[in-house]
């Protein structure tokens, strides 16, 4: 079994009020470091044989027409993950 | 054509109401329909077709959830197919807040919504202006009138680049903007916009919510009396018969 995974973020211009609700969370708890947040989308697209360049062309395609809307997000990555059968991370 | 307006004065306008998973104000949709004059027809989402109406209306709510981002699954409803070309043809189209999402996912209308910017579901008395009265939905309207409907919505936020938003400005095809207050962040108080030719209109406030005397926005002549949203509806009638 492979997965996609495919990376979706808000354009930079745009404001995204998730990720600043998300940034005036944090120094409540203490972590004063980060000056900013910005929250975005990951989705996993599985397959039951290997990501091969097809299934790669299949996901992009996917991202630019349905994951994203390219007025408001970007797509930042689609990649092929080597799955682990088993489904728990670490194992293989 | 002469054709067709001899239907339409015999047999009034059927003007259809599609119905997502998740749509909530479809029959109040159909209810404003009806108290215009016309002759409201219930569409559902997976139809293949528009049953020969002579408009349609995309109606407010939270089709699948607002799941992904607002609209955007419906915009792929096998219904948007047919509509999406009739709306390219000159068919009238409104799209009522999430039907305003559906819109801009389908790119029949520029930009897109994104969260309100205090981040907050919203719900109060809206007061508009009414910017182009030339659209299929707007004729009923004089230019720069004030209007009182509500507004209910989480994604209302309009957003989209400078460019669109100078070009929108240049053609006139911001048709409604908000007034006294700005309720969701909305680039240039923009509360609705139309396509380069009129026929698909699109905004964020319920036009349908306040079509019933006693059960519209509070007013001076009394509480629940406002109609200002029932100009929506007749206008398309005149559209239609013109």
């Amino acid at each position: 079994m492979g997965t996609v995974v495919v990376d979706v973020m808000p354009k930079p211009e745009i404001l995204d009020p998730q990720g600043k609700a998300v940034a005036s969370a944090l120094p409540r708890l203490g972590f004063s470091e980060f000056t900013g947040v910005r929250q975005g989308k990951r989705f996993e697209l599985t397959v039951d044989g290997d990501v091969t360049a097809e299934v790669l062309e299949a996901a992009h395609r996917a991202a630019m027409t349905l994951l994203s809307n390219p007025i408001i997000e970007d797509v930042v990555a689609v990649t092929a993950e080597t799955g682990c059968a088993c489904g728990e991370g670490g194992c293989c | 054509m002469r054709l067709r307006r001899g239907r339409l004065l015999l047999m009034g306008a059927r003007v259809g109401v599609i119905t997502f998973p998740g749509s909530l104000d479809d029959r109040d949709a159909l209810r404003a329909v009806r108290l215009a004059g016309a002759e409201p027809v219930s569409l559902w989402h997976a139809d293949a077709d528009l049953h020969g109406v002579d408009a349609v209306i995309l109606p407010g709510g939270f089709s699948y959830g607002d799941y992904l981002r607002a609209g955007a699954i419906s915009r792929f409803a096998r219904v948007m197919e047919p509509l999406i070309d009739a709306a390219k043809g000159g068919l009238p189209v409104l799209g009522i807040c999430n039907g305003f999402q559906i819109l801009c996912e389908s790119h029949l209308l520029p930009g897109a919504m994104i969260k309100n910017d205090h981040r907050t579901f919203i719900c109060r008395d809206q007061v508009l202006a009414v910017e182009n009265t030339s659209t299929a939905w707007t004729s009923a309207f004089t230019a720069g009138q004030r209007i009182t409907i509500p507004l209910k919505n989480q994604d209302g936020q309009y957003v989209a680049d400078e460019r669109t938003l100078d070009g929108l400005e240049a053609e006139g095809r911001v048709v409604f903007r908000y007034q006294d207050w700005n309720p969701n962040g909305s680039r240039r108080d923009i509360a609705g916009v139309t396509n380069a030719a009129g026929n698909v209109v699109g905004l964020m406030p319920h036009p349908e919510h306040a079509s019933e005397l006693g059960f519209g926005p509070d007013t001076a002549k009394g509480p629940r009396a406002g109609v200002d949203g029932l100009g929506f509806f007749t206008s398309v009638l005149h559209t239609l018969v013109a």
